[in-house]
Parts: C-alpha cells; sequence; structure tokens
C-alpha cells in the first residue's frame, strides 16, 4: 500500500486515492511546495550575517538550510513569509519585503 | 461442532464474545445501559482469562480518541457505549470511519435527552446514522453474540475497513436473561482469524500519516471512496453470515422476513419489537390474515434496493420506527425505505409509525392494530395518517 506521492495531485480520479486519504511514506512534505502561501518573502544580506544560527532552529518550517555549520540561501519552496527569523536575527541581516518575490 | 446452552443477559452475551475473541484494545467510559459490559472485560481480565489491555479513559469522546489511536497502531480495538455516550462520540466517530478504522462499538441502544431517560430506543444509533459507520442491529441475546462474533470479520476485509457498530436494545436484550447457544472458543477464534492490517503507524521502517490535511480538491474523492468501501460492506455482510452459518448452524442476511411471502400487510421494523410483531403475525395468521414481519438487521449500508424487492408485492406496508426524527416528516427508517421504493417505481401505500420511545412498551395487541389499519385503508378506503404514533395517550374527544 506504500504511497507514491508524486503519482497524486488535483487532476487525480478517486481510483487513484489512498485508503482514507492517508500517506504511506515519509518526508512527502517536501514534495509539496507551501511557498505559494507567502505573502512577505524574507531578503538574506550575507554581508551582515555573523552565522551565530539563531535564525534556523526559530523557523516554524524547515526554510532555513544550514549545512557545515554555516546558514545558506532561503528554501523560497516552503517558506510561508512569517517573519520570525527577521525578529531573531541581531544583526539586520534579513529583513522583509513585500510581495512572493 | 459442540454448541454450549446457556443462558444470558445481551450484555453477558456480548462481554462473552469479546472474552473469545480477546481483542487488543478496549478503552471504554461506563454509560447505563451498556455498563456491564466493560465491567464483565474489565474482570475477565483481571482474571487473567483474556489479555485485552483496557483503557480507564475519562469521558466517551477521550474513549473513541484512545479508540482510533490504537487501531492506527495497529491493534484489534473495540470500545462499549449508550445514548449520550455515543453522543459525546460523535466527532470521532466521523474520524474513525474517514480514517478507515476497522473499530468494533458494542452499542446498547438508549434514548437521549430530553426528557431524562435511560431506556431503550433507537435515537442514539439513529443520530449517528450518517458517520460512515457499519450499523447491525440484533433482536435478541443469541443475534448480538452471533453479530459481534462476525464484527471484526466484516470491518477488517480489505474491501471494507470500516469502524462496525453492534446494537441491541438497552435493557430488553441487555439485561434480559435468555437461553443462548454459544460457541466454543476454538472455532470462534479460527473463525475471527488474527487481525494483520497491512499498514499501521506502529511498524518500524514503514512510516504512516493518518488523517492528513485535504485541500478542496481532494475532499470529494476521498468521500467517494468511503462511500464505495461502505456499499462494498453489503457483500462482504453476506458472505461473513454464510461462512457463519457453515460453523453455527445459524443463517443471517441484511434482514429476516417471518411469513411475507404470500403477505398483503407487512411490518418492517428494527430490533427487539420484531419478536413482538412476529407474535402478532401468528395469532392474525390463525384468523387466515396474510400478514408478515420484515426484520431490517443491517441498517448501514442501508439496502434500500432489497428491502423495496422484498416489499413490492403487498398491498401495504407499516415502517416503525423506535426514534423521533424531529423533521416534521417522518422517522429514519419511514423516509429511507419510502425513498427506495420511490426510486425503484414502486408504489405500494406504507404508513410511518413511531413507537417504543424511552422504554414506552410496544405490545402484541398494538402490533395487531396496526395491521388492521393497514388493512381497513386498503379494504375500505379509510384515511389513514401517513405518519402517527403508536400508544400516544390523547384527550378524549
Amino acid at each position: 500500500m506504500r504511497t507514491d506521492i508524486n503519482k497524486i495531485n488535483e487532476h487525480t480520479p478517486h481510483t487513484g486515492l489512498t485508503e482514507g486519504m492517508q500517506i504511506f511514506a515519509a518526508g512527502t512534505s517536501k514534495l509539496f511546495k507551501t511557498g505559494e502561501w507567502r505573502n512577505d518573502t524574507p531578503v538574506f544580506h550575507e554581508d551582515k550575517c555573523k552565522q551565530c544560527l539563531l535564525c534556523a532552529p526559530v523557523c516554524p518550517d524547515s526554510s532555513i538550510p544550514v549545512k557545515d555549520g554555516k546558514r545558506g540561501a532561503f528554501d523560497l519552496d516552503h517558506c510561508k513569509g512569517c517573519g520570525i527569523c527577521v525578529k531573531a536575527c541581531p544583526f539586520g541581516a534579513i529583513e522583509m519585503k513585500e510581495g512572493v518575490e | 461442532m459442540m454448541a454450549i446452552k446457556e443462558r444470558m443477559s445481551g450484555n453477558e452475551a456480548v462481554a462473552y464474545a469479546i472474552k473469545q475473541i480477546n481483542p487488543d484494545v478496549m478503552p471504554a467510559f461506563p454509560i447505563t445501559p451498556s455498563t456491564e459490559i466493560p465491567q464483565m472485560v474489565s474482570t475477565y481480565i483481571a482474571n487473567g482469562e483474556i489479555d485485552t489491555e483496557f483503557i480507564p479513559v475519562e469521558s466517551e469522546h477521550s474513549a473513541m480518541s484512545a479508540s482510533i489511536g490504537s487501531e492506527a497502531a495497529g491493534a484489534r480495538t473495540l470500545t462499549a457505549t449508550s445514548s449520550a455516550g455515543l453522543a459525546l462520540m460523535w466527532e470521532e466517530l466521523l474520524l474513525a470511519a474517514s480514517n478507515r478504522m476497522p473499530i468494533a462499538l458494542a452499542l446498547v441502544n438508549r434514548t437521549l435527552s430530553g426528557p431524562i431517560n435511560i431506556n431503550c430506543d433507537h435515537t442514539d444509533g439513529m443520530g449517528a446514522r450518517d458517520t460512515g459507520w457499519i450499523q447491525i442491529y440484533a433482536e435478541n441475546n443469541q443475534e448480538v453474540y452471533d453479530n459481534f462474533l462476525q464484527a471484526y470479520r466484516i470491518a477488517e476485509h480489505k474491501d471494507v475497513r470500516l469502524p462496525i457498530m453492534i446494537c441491541q436494545d438497552g435493557f430488553i436484550t441487555s439485561h434480559a436473561v435468555e437461553n443462548i447457544e454459544l460457541m466454543e472458543d476454538a472455532p470462534v477464534k479460527d473463525f475471527v482469524g488474527e487481525y494483520c492490517p497491512e499498514e499501521y503507524l506502529l511498524n518500524p521502517g514503514k512510516p504512516v500519516s493518518v488523517g492528513p490535511y485535504s485541500i478542496s480538491n481532494y475532499v470529494m474523492e476521498g468521500r467517494k471512496n468511503q462511500l464505495i468501501a461502505l456499499e462494498n460492506a453489503k457483500q462482504v455482510i453476506l458472505d461473513v453470515a454464510d461462512e457463519f452459518a457453515a460453523i453455527s448452524g445459524r443463517q443471517y442476511g441484511l434482514f429476516e422476513t417471518y411469513k411475507t411471502e404470500d403477505a398483503d400487510y407487512i411490518m418492517l421494523l428494527i430490533g427487539s419489537a420484531a419478536g413482538t410483531a412476529k407474535e402478532a403475525v401468528d395469532e392474525l395468521r390463525e384468523q387466515g390474515k396474510k400478514v408478515g414481519v420484515l426484520k431490517l438487521r443491517v441498517f448501514r449500508p442501508f439496502p434500500a434496493e432489497e428491502l423495496a424487492e422484498a416489499l413490492k408485492n403487498c398491498k401495504a406496508a407499516a415502517i416503525l420506527d423506535r426514534c423521533e426524527s424531529y423533521n416534521g416528516n417522518g422517522g429514519p427508517l419511514g423516509a429511507e425505505v419510502t425513498a427506495g421504493l420511490y426510486r425503484k417505481k414502486i408504489y405500494i401505500e406504507t404508513v410511518n409509525y413511531i413507537y417504543g420511545l424511552g422504554g414506552r412498551d410496544f405490545t402484541v395487541e398494538e402490533a395487531k392494530d396496526v395491521f388492521v389499519q393497514l388493512e381497513d385503508s386498503i379494504e375500505n378506503g379509510t384515511s389513514v395518517e401517513q405518519y402517527q404514533y403508536i400508544g400516544l395517550r390523547k384527550q378524549e374527544a
């Protein structure tokens, strides 16, 4: 009964959906692009960033990727523009801009 | 196969069936008249006769929530309740069905307030008729025992995977001691079998998301699939009944017909009152009246076409509801049966009667009066109120 999430979308007939709308697979939210829910968009100023990493753990999604002890560019496929990271940054390295991009 | 002759109340019979099945988990909260079921199961557990995990929850809302969690985890689960207990489960009843959890619920039918009353009618079960559960009703202790033994075979079937209510009439059967034929433990175990779900939460390496949010583009397709599963239950119920008949000698269907073959007048009803109706039929048959009883066993899925077929040759049918629907048009059984007849273009006369609310007795004399009224309307063209109460006290004219 394992679910191939790539084969399910808004055009799938009822016969192609899962029993009880359950998802028999893991980590499928990665494939579900929720960034389109965003009204405002965070902008990352790398020159002001001290890599203190206070921003990454407060993100309610997982839109601030951290690799080798350093944060990278925002994952805008999943960022919903809540702005919590802006408040968390002590150095003004993140600002919110109106709009999706 | 040896049958065990016993004398038991309906609650004892269900508890005994549960003991023989030995399910994994039972979250439950006591409420009259179903309290004895969790009480007796707890005793079986305390005495080491079964190893069911009993969860003494703080409410019926929690009982159904815990049942869903336990079933999702992969455990064969059951609970028991009545009346306000079922009402408090309402939100979770829909979740159990839409998440396709084959939970068994022993429902001991009792009215709902108000006026507050603890006795039998079908207000609780009928209130849950559109929650997506399978509902099977019983006339007596033997039937509720037999129905419970068949419950998991139906609910857990791969074409169904839906929760099931096994219903009996509060006090009338739940507390009345009657003769019963029990099966031996071994054939019950063989018949019910082990629960082996393909997917479940406590399955390392095979994660599952239960009950994820569905946006508008998915909800109608999800509901359609759930409906298909409920419709599939009809054939599964019949197949399981045949298998059960082979080991017990007792045959069940979607409904039972009693002397309806040549009947001009048929009384259609649910539950223990069918016994009263059969007695009335026997007495009227002795007077040469062509009358019969149709006792509905499976209310969900609703066998609309089958009922219409069974009624099509009679002149008039009395449809009896042990529940007021507060729509001003009739009871739930009356509404659904007549809708089924109309759809099949079978235009027999029907009268919808409300009876037995809050434990009111339904007597053989009253049942006979119903048949007399049906005959009078057909033979003499006497006008009959299409929706009326049986045994209602009225001001003398």
